[in-house]
């Protein structure tokens, strides 16, 4: 059961560079031509490669204590201010618990979402890019819900 | 009027395919890659990262419309992608219209899998290239 006292937590600050290579990596492993540009702009989806960058100072996820067996990722949204980043920018993230609710479900049990959002901001302090992961914990294991 | 380029078939997909998707992401949960974490856990292979086809609409939208025009981009994980499965991506136009300025476009994009059923639906923003208005 999900923790409803984890909203307002905030993880700590943690730097991501947008690099050229991991750029190209990512549009390799998507099925994308890599970008010939010196300083190409990262993907829509880009942003979820913050993995490699997060600590679990960072990360305030854990604290909403969704049950890891009938957890599942329900949405996943990125909104841009402007231009997507492009390699060579630095940004500087910070995640935060935002809303925890419940819903009922088609089949009758609870469903519990619980959302996280992570701000990207720039090297002059814009706001670069909003990340916002909803998950949920359905009411029997997944493997049983099919 | 922009309109969305013919569908793009991915497949038959391979554990190959979404080992360097979770290679690449960062994402290393070993039910995407590990038969007997996945069988333990109730699920007869390895399935996707939903954010690997997730991507792959990605691909598709920044190829119509350009990596550099995209403003928003929300994904709705639906089915799961099975090894074997293929994959097929398509968009439409959902409205055209003009925002601080700027001509926008909101597509939806969808992966179906070979069943007709939907791995996963996005609904996308996107700057219209050339046609700013004064």
């Amino acid at each position: 059961m999900a923790n409803p006292d984890a909203v307002g937590t905030a993880g700590e600050p943690f730097r991501m560079d947008v690099e050229r290579g991991k750029i190209r990596e990512f549009a390799i492993a998507t099925g994308a031509e890599p970008p010939a540009d010196e300083h190409p702009f990262a993907q829509p989806t880009f942003l979820t490669t913050a993995f490699f960058w997060q600590t679990d100072e960072s990360n305030p996820w854990p604290a909403v204590e969704l049950d890891q067996q009938r957890g599942l990722h329900a949405e996943q949204e990125y909104t841009f201010f402007g231009p997507p980043p492009r390699a060579g920018t630095r940004l500087t993230g910070q995640s935060r618990i935002g809303e925890v609710y419940t819903k009922q479900g088609r089949r009758g049990g609870e469903l519990t979402f619980a959302v996280m959002y992570t701000d990207f901001h720039d090297e002059t302090g814009r706001l670069v890019a909003r990340a916002k992961l909803t998950g949920v914990e359905t009411a029997r294991p997944p493997a049983e819900d099919s | 009027m922009t309109t969305a380029p013919e569908p793009w078939t991915v497949g038959p997909v391979t554990r190959t395919d979404f080992v360097r998707y979770q290679g690449a992401s960062g994402d290393m949960n070993p039910i995407h890659h590990d038969e007997e974490f996945a069988r333990a856990a109730g699920f007869p292979t390895p399935f996707a990262v939903g954010m690997w086809q997730a991507s792959l609409l990605g691909t598709y939208a920044t190829r119509w419309l350009g990596a550099e025009n995209v403003r928003s981009f929300r994904i709705r994980f639906l089915e799961q992608v099975w090894p074997g499965d293929t994959l097929t991506c398509q968009g439409k136009v959902v409205k055209e219209y003009t925002e601080d300025g700027e001509a926008r476009v909101d597509v939806e994009l969808t992966c179906l899998r070979q069943t007709g059923g939907t791995a996963v639906t996005v609904w996308s923003t996107f700057v219209l290239e050339g046609d700013h208005v004064e």
